[in-house]
C-alpha cells in the first residue's frame, strides 16, 4: 500500500482507529491500574474499619471522616500543613522574584550569578535534607557555631517545637530556590525586549520599571509558580521524614506525613484512617488548584 | 564550571549590547544591586560549598566547635567510610537502573500516546485527552496506600518491578509531546506519506528524530524526578540492597549521627549525576519544567 492516498479507504480507517487505541493502551493501562483503580480503593478503604494488619473489616461509612474532624490532633495537622504552605510558598516565590529582578539590572557577571542560584536544583529533597540536618545539629552544626561567635545560646532548630517547622520550611525554600529562579528567569526572557526598551525610553527604570512593566508581564510565570509551589508544599514528605519525623510534639506533622504515619510508620497499618486523610489531601490539592485558577487568572496579564 | 551554563531565555545579541550600557547616574544603584546579589549568592551557595568542604574534612575538624569552614588537610576517608557504612554502590546502581528504566519507558509510552492524539483518528479524542490531563492533578500521596497494597499483593514489594511499575506512563510527557507534535509541518508529514512511510516508520524515522530537543527536555525532567523519588522507594523496599540512593542517604544520616563527614561524602556522591545535568542540561531543564508557565 505504498502510494495509497492517505486516510481514504474504509478498511484503512478502521486500522488507524485500532492503531490509535493500541498506541494509547500502555499509558491507559498504567493510569487505570495505578491512578484510577487506587482512587476508588482509597475511597473504599476510607469507609471501612480495618484489622491490625490493615485488612478492611466492616463498613463504617463516614465514621473516619467525622472522627478526624472531631480530633484535635488532626486539626493541628491541618493547621501545620497550612502554615507550612504559607511559610514556604510566600517567601520562596517573593525571594526568587526579588533575585530575578536584581539579576535584570545591567551589571557584569549576571549570568554566573544566575547559574549560582540554580545550583541548589541539583540537590534532591533527600540530599538537601541530609545536609540541613548536619547544619541544624545542636551540638556540632554550623548554625549554632555561628551563633556562638556572637555569644548567642544554642538553638534547638529541629528539637524545639517553636522552631522546627520554621527550620524545615527554611530548608525547603532553599531546595526550591533554584527551580523558582529558573522559571522566573525564563519568564523574564520571554518578555519582548521592545516593551522593556520602550518603557526605558519613556524614562522608567529600576523600581518603576519592575513595578509597572516587568512584574505585571511576569504574571503568567508567577501564577504558574504559586500553583506549583503550593501543590508541592502540600505534598512535601522527604524533608519532614529526614529532619523531624513529624516532631517534636507533632509540630511538623503535615497531612502527607500523617498519612505515612498512620499507614506505614513503625509497622502501623491503620489504612482506614490513613485513607480518609489521603482523600482529604486529594480534595485540598484539587481545591487549591481550582481556587488559584479562579482567583488569580483574572489578575494575570498575558503579554 | 558554572561558566558552561547557558542563560535561560538569553536576549538577542543587539538587545544585549544595549543592556550593557551602564548609565553613570545609576552607578551607585548598580553597586548596591551588586552587593545585594553577592550576599544572596554567598548565602545560597554556602550549603553547596560546605558539602564539598566537609566531605574532605577529618572527623575532628568537622566536629570542632565552632566548626571549621576550610579543610586543613584533605582526606578521602569519608568517601570510603560512606561507601562501607551502607551498601551505597549497590544503591547507586539501583537508582541509575530505576531512573533509567522509568525515563526510557515514559518517553516510549508518551511518544505513542501523543502520536495517537495528533496523527491518528480517534472518536473520543477530547474526553480521553482530558483523562490524561486529569492524571496530573491527582497527588501521588493520595493513591499511595492502594498502590502499596496492589504491588505487595502481587509479590512485587522490595523488587525492581515494584519500584518502577507505577511510573511507566506520564500524562505530563504525553501533554508536552502532543504540544510539540502538533507544530510538526503538515507538508513534511504529507511528503513522508507520499514517499510510502506508514505511521510506524514516520513516527520513528522522521517525527522522533526531528523532535529531539523536546524529547531531551522530557528525558532530563523525568530522570531528575525519578532519581529524586523518596516516598515510594521508602515504603516499597525493605532491604538495604533494594533501596535507592536517596533512602541510603537518610539511612547514612541515621546510622552515623556522630560523623557528618561521612554523610556529606555520601551527598557528594549522590550529587554527581544531577549536578552534571544541571550544569550541562540547564537549557533542557528550563524547557521541560516551565511548560505552562511561559508560552
Amino acid at each position: 500500500m505504498p502510494t495509497a492516498p492517505p486516510a481514504q479507504a474504509p478498511p484503512r480507517r478502521l486500522g488507524e482507529h485500532g492503531l490509535a487505541w493500541a498506541f494509547l493502551l500502555p499509558s491507559v493501562a498504567v493510569f487505570a491500574l495505578f491512578i484510577g483503580y487506587p482512587l476508588g480503593r482509597t475511597l473504599y478503604l476510607s469507609a471501612h474499619a480495618n484489622d491490625l494488619f490493615g485488612a478492611p473489616s466492616r463498613y463504617v461509612g463516614l465514621r473516619h471522616y467525622t472522627d478526624l474532624l472531631a480530633s484535635a490532633e488532626f486539626r493541628d495537622t491541618l493547621l501545620t500543613t497550612a502554615l507550612f504552605v504559607l511559610l514556604t510558598v510566600v517567601p520562596g516565590v517573593l525571594g526568587a522574584l526579588f533575585l530575578v529582578l536584581l539579576l535584570e539590572s545591567r551589571i557584569r557577571g549576571v549570568r554566573l550569578l544566575r547559574s549560582a542560584f540554580a545550583l541548589p536544583f541539583a540537590f534532591s529533597v533527600a540530599s538537601a535534607s541530609v545536609v540541613f540536618s548536619v547544619f541544624y545539629n545542636p551540638a556540632s552544626g554550623v548554625l549554632n557555631g555561628l551563633l556562638s561567635q556572637f555569644h548567642l545560646g544554642p538553638v534547638g532548630w529541629l528539637t524545639d517545637s517553636r522552631y522546627a517547622l520554621l527550620s524545615v520550611a527554611a530548608s525547603t525554600i532553599w531546595m526550591n530556590l533554584g527551580y523558582n529562579v529558573l522559571v522566573l528567569s525564563a519568564g523574564i526572557g520571554s518578555i519582548p525586549d521592545e516593551i522593556t526598551e520602550a518603557a526605558r525610553l519613556d524614562g522608567a527604570s529600576g523600581l518603576r520599571l519592575a513595578r509597572s512593566v516587568t512584574v505585571p508581564l511576569l504574571g503568567p510565570s508567577l501564577f504558574f509558580l504559586v500553583v506549583v509551589s503550593t501543590v508541592n508544599a502540600l505534598q512535601s514528605f522527604g524533608q519532614i521524614h529526614i529532619l523531624t519525623r513529624g516532631g517534636p510534639d507533632g509540630s511538623t506533622r503535615t497531612l502527607v506525613y500523617s498519612v505515612y504515619q498512620k499507614a506505614f510508620a513503625y509497622g502501623s497499618s491503620d489504612f482506614g484512617t490513613a485513607s480518609a486523610q489521603a482523600v482529604v489531601l486529594l480534595v485540598v490539592v484539587l481545591a487549591c488548584t481550582a481556587v488559584q485558577f479562579g482567583a488569580l487568572e483574572r489578575k494575570v496579564h498575558y503579554a | 564550571m558554572t561558566a558552561a551554563l547557558t542563560e535561560p531565555g538569553a536576549p538577542a545579541a543587539p538587545a544585549r549590547a544595549a543592556r550593557r550600557r551602564v548609565h553613570p547616574r545609576s552607578a551607585l544603584a548598580g553597586a548596591a544591586v551588586y552587593l545585594l546579589l553577592l550576599a544572596a549568592a554567598l548565602t545560597v551557595l554556602f550549603p553547596v560549598y560546605y558539602v564539598f568542604a566537609g566531605a574532605f574534612m577529618r572527623p575532628d575538624e568537622i566536629a570542632a566547635y565552632p566548626p571549621a569552614l576550610v579543610p586543613h588537610s584533605v582526606t578521602g576517608r569519608n568517601f570510603s567510610g560512606a561507601v562501607h557504612a551502607v551498601p551505597l554502590v549497590r544503591q547507586y546502581a539501583n537508582s541509575v537502573l530505576v531512573a533509567g528504566v522509568i525515563t526510557a519507558a515514559q518517553l516510549f509510552t508518551s511518544v505513542l500516546a501523543a502520536y495517537a492524539f495528533v496523527f491518528l483518528p480517534l472518536r473520543a479524542r477530547k474526553p480521553v485527552f482530558g483523562l490524561f490531563l486529569a492524571t496530573l492533578m491527582v497527588p501521588w500521596e493520595s493513591v499511595v496506600i492502594p498502590n502499596y497494597l496492589t504491588l505487595s499483593g502481587w509479590g512485587l514489594g522490595n523488587t525492581y518491578f515494584g519500584l518502577v511499575l507505577p511510573f511507566l506512563a506520564s500524562g505530563f510527557g504525553t501533554f508536552l509531546l502532543r504540544q510539540s507534535f502538533r507544530q510538526f509541518p503538515a507538508e513534511l508529514r504529507d511528503a513522508a506519506r507520499i514517499d510510502g512511510a506508514g505511521h510506524w516508520r514516520f513516527l520513528w524515522r522522521i517525527l522522533v528524530p526531528l523532535n529531539r530537543p523536546v524529547l531531551a527536555a522530557l528525558a532530563v525532567y523525568v530522570f531528575l524526578s525519578a532519581w529524586n523519588q523518596y516516598f515510594w522507594p521508602l515504603i516499597i523496599t525493605r532491604t538495604a540492597e533494594m533501596q535507592t540512593l536517596q533512602i541510603g542517604l537518610s539511612t547514612l544520616r541515621d546510622s552515623e549521627m556522630a560523623d557528618p563527614g561521612l554523610i556529606l561524602a555520601g551527598v557528594v556522591l549522590s550529587l554527581l549525576p544531577t549536578l552534571a545535568l544541571v550544569v550541562f542540561g540547564q537549557r533542557f531543564i528550563v524547557r521541560g519544567l516551565t511548560t505552562g508557565a511561559v508560552r
